[in-house]
């Protein structure tokens, strides 16, 4: 800020400040006009549609409560910035103020979380203190997409299942997390036509034990060699290095609950789907994304003994 | 258009005074008449979309396709009892006070008749644009361009019309009211025009011409006093009138009239920043915002101390008179939320209570307690008078509105007092490891018995709203005998 604008400030805030407790003081004492009888209230003697005006000075104790208010306003302004460019004499600033409490928590921190980074992460999924540190997180973190407890939701995986998308290795979640995740299923609509994609469904379907029509599955199986083993394998158990979906583990990613299963796959092979896991590169440090990770981790084993 | 005075309406000035003893001007009615009106009726609608938004908080599955969402309906419901409700509440007792205070009638009635219909256009337009999601996304400020450029037209005629007839007033001095009234209006001019100062690209869109930090400091320059002009000052030129007439005591002080009047607007002005505190606006600006938010302390409390003691000395009309209750109470309230305000803009108490529910709860003490309830006082007082009525239909009608509007606002203001600091304090709250120890979404649950008190405020006081309704309705349509004539008349 220019010294000019500085001095604007200066002087406007100065001028507010001194004129209302001129005016405050200025006011304090009122004049009796005249000779009233005793006891009786002087009246400013005008009359407005028949209201009249008292002269009662003002309240002793909110005179007072406004010249604290005021003198607290200019101790504030020369303790703390306020005044233009003056930056106060105890040098506060916002900034300061927080990078003080990041230090005072990293003191606190700093050597709780570099234990746990240095702890591998099958080691971190069987401490319970551990995982409650990655838990909050994540609850703070990746619940809003994922869920409470990683339960997922259409078109957000589940986390606690062990169906993994990208690999379910303490080094694969960590990638996830860290640098996001892609998943592109390209639209097939063009390609096999309105039929081509209800024969496709049938097919998926009669993998995953849902009722299916054999016509249709057959002529389905028949494309899908042609179009979809690149990806999601010659069998449909999917790629993990792709980040290709299992087809038959009756497990959908994009299954909408008040539509049909079966509409709900056609419009993935008609329409194609695009999954973005963000990353959290930016948002979480090294040793944070760790223990997510962990905890994520520790949700899939736990299913798995069940 | 003319409107002769008639000696049935009870707008007679007190004979006791001698500058009066001239014949009593021919005062405009009809528009406050009409404002008067639209008052009830944008109160008991505004109130009735709040009570919807209320409903959506606690049931989200009435968020019913894009028309009908919270995110639409909420400054549908914001614009209607600020601007709808409260504007015609302030457009018909400043037409009022100011004629009466003034002994002259208004400047121009085709003028304020303009006024009028211009302000219920605005008010129309409004309701259907921003349900359509036409917006320009500033808290208060959300209409459109075209519908802007009305408000300031509808804005200026207004000032014409009242500081005309404070110029063509036949008493010496100006009331104290109609100070208010006037900084009022003045103020808001300028607050409109400039925060609303946008570049068009079609009719139904345009962008601020303001960049990041400084759009937010004017935004919150204008949001703090529209609170501070329309909502305070506008409200307090109505309690000087009103109070000392249904008191029929004199103002109890005026030096501190002088005093809280002149430090109240130079100090109001300066306290937008602290909507902003611990954000990119630099340091200085808030530091400058908070202590002028204390500051402003007194000044505020200047209106109360002077209206409650006029009230003072006429207590025992408590026990008979429910509308001189709605005066005492809406004044408690005012005294109550303008401690409230500065104590939150304070910036420890404020990392705690920003963007939390108490802010909402602090709004509607103002806007319930306060600025409702002294509408509704003042409206009692008006409607027999403006319909030549020596009463209103019911008086226990008024004493059950009175209780429901008194315990409706308690429990609204309760509730989210007790969610606000609990969501302040489950966002702060930490782990030993340093993570937080609520996510959001937990703050969001433990809220919803909160939400569902608010709605049951809510409710009680926007039923309250329709009893009025009704009993303005009869008053009107009803045989109630006419006021007997009084000693004033005799001058005419």
């Amino acid at each position: 800020m220019s010294d000019f604008w500085s001095n604007w400030i200066i002087l406007l805030t100065l001028i507010v400040l001194i004129g209302s407790v001129w005016l405050l003081i200025a006011n304090r004492k009122t004049e009796v006009r005249g000779d009233l009888p005793e006891g009786e209230i002087p009246k400013t003697g005008h009359s407005y549609d028949g209201i009249e005006e008292y002269e009662n000075p003002l309240p002793i104790w909110w005179f007072w409560m406004f010249l604290s208010t005021a003198a607290f306003a200019l101790i504030y302004l020369i303790l703390y910035p306020g005044l233009g460019n003056f930056k106060g004499v105890l040098d506060w600033t916002q900034e300061k103020q927080w990078q003080q409490s990041i230090d005072t928590a990293s003191l606190e921190l700093d050597a709780k979380y570099a234990a746990y980074a240095a702890t591998s992460i099958d080691d971190l999924a069987a401490d319970p203190a551990a995982l409650r540190m990655g838990r909050r997180l994540f609850n703070n973190n990746c619940a809003v997409c994922h869920g409470i407890g990683g339960v997922g939701g259409n078109g957000f995986p589940n986390l606690s299942d062990h169906d993994w998308l990208y690999g379910g290795s303490g080094d694969a979640i960590v990638q996830s997390i860290t640098n996001g995740r892609q998943g592109v299923m390209p639209p097939w609509g063009a390609v096999l036509g309105d039929r081509g994609v209800e024969d496709m469904a049938d097919y998926l379907m009669s993998l995953n034990g849902q009722p299916f029509d054999a016509q249709r599955a057959a002529r389905g199986a028949g494309q899908y060699k042609m179009f979809c083993t690149g990806c999601h394998g010659a069998d449909g158990s999917g790629i993990q290095a792709l980040g290709a979906p299992n087809l038959k583990d009756r497990i959908w990613l994009y299954n909408q609950l008040d539509t049909p299963l079966l509409e709900n796959v056609r419009h993935s092979i008609r329409n194609g789907r695009n999954g973005n896991m963000p990353s959290h590169a930016d948002k979480l440090r090294p040793e944070k994304i760790h223990l997510i990770a962990a905890y994520v981790y520790s949700l899939s084993q736990t299913s798995r003994q069940r | 258009m003319s409107y002769q005075y008639s000696p049935g309406t009870g707008q007679t000035p007190s004979g006791s005074d001698q500058h009066y003893s001239a014949a009593v001007p021919a005062y405009n009615n009809k528009v406050v008449k009409q404002f008067a009106i639209m008052t009830v009726v944008w109160g008991v609608v505004g109130m009735l979309v709040g009570v919807i938004i209320a409903a959506q908080l606690v049931w989200p599955e009435l968020n019913v396709g894009p028309w009908l969402h919270f995110g639409r309906l909420r400054p549908l419901h914001t614009n209607a009892v600020i601007f709808a409700f409260g504007g015609c509440a302030l457009f018909a007792s400043s037409y009022y006070v100011v004629q009466r205070t003034s002994q002259a009638p208004l400047f121009s009635d085709r003028l304020a008749a303009f006024t009028f219909w211009g302000w219920q256009l605005v008010i129309v337009a409004a309701a259907i644009t921003l349900p359509l999601g036409l917006t320009s996304a500033k808290e208060y400020a959300e209409l459109e361009w075209p519908i802007d450029i009305l408000i300031a037209l509808v804005w200026v005629i207004y000032a014409v019309v009242f500081f005309g007839t404070i110029i063509k007033r036949r008493v010496a001095h100006i009331y104290v009211a109609n100070w208010f009234f006037g900084a009022f209006i003045i103020a808001i001019a300028m607050l409109h025009i400039v925060n609303s100062l946008a570049l068009p690209v079609s009719l139904f869109k345009s962008y601020s011409i303001y960049p990041g930090t400084i759009d937010a400091m004017v935004q919150w320059w204008y949001g703090h006093n529209a609170v501070g002009f329309f909502l305070t000052a506008g409200f307090l030129g109505m309690m000087y009138y009103f109070v000392p007439k249904q008191a029929e005591r004199p103002v109890y002080s005026y030096r501190l009239s002088i005093v809280h009047f002149w430090a109240l607007i130079a100090i109001y002005i300066w306290a937008g920043p602290h909507h902003l505190h611990y954000s990119t606006l630099p340091d200085w600006a808030q530091s400058l915002g908070m202590v002028m938010s204390l500051l402003l302390l007194a000044p505020s409390w200047g209106g109360m101390i002077n209206g409650i003691m006029t009230l003072s000395g006429a207590w025992h009309k408590l026990r008979t008179d429910p509308t001189f209750r709605f005066l005492v109470v809406s004044l408690s309230f005012y005294g109550m939320s303008t401690f409230e305000g500065p104590m939150m803009s304070i910036k420890t108490v404020n990392a705690l209570s920003h963007n939390t529910d108490w802010t909402i709860g602090h709004v509607h003490s103002g806007a319930l307690g306060w600025v409702a309830m002294i509408s509704i006082g003042c409206l009692y007082h008006l409607i027999p008078r403006l319909y030549g009525k020596s009463k209103m239909y019911s008086v226990n009608l008024i004493n059950m509105h009175f209780w429901m509007s008194t315990i409706g606002t308690v429990l609204y203001i309760a509730s989210m007092w007790v969610n606000g600091i609990t969501q302040g304090l489950m966002w702060r709250a930490f782990n030993s490891d340093g993570t937080l120890t609520y996510s959001f979404a937990e703050s969001v649950e433990a809220s919803y018995p909160g939400y569902l008190v608010r709605l049951i405020g809510g409710t009680i006081f926007f039923a309250g709203m329709l009893l009025m309704a009704f009993n303005v309705w009869r008053t009107i349509n009803d045989k109630i005998p006419q006021p007997q004539v009084s000693e004033g008349v005799a001058h005419v």
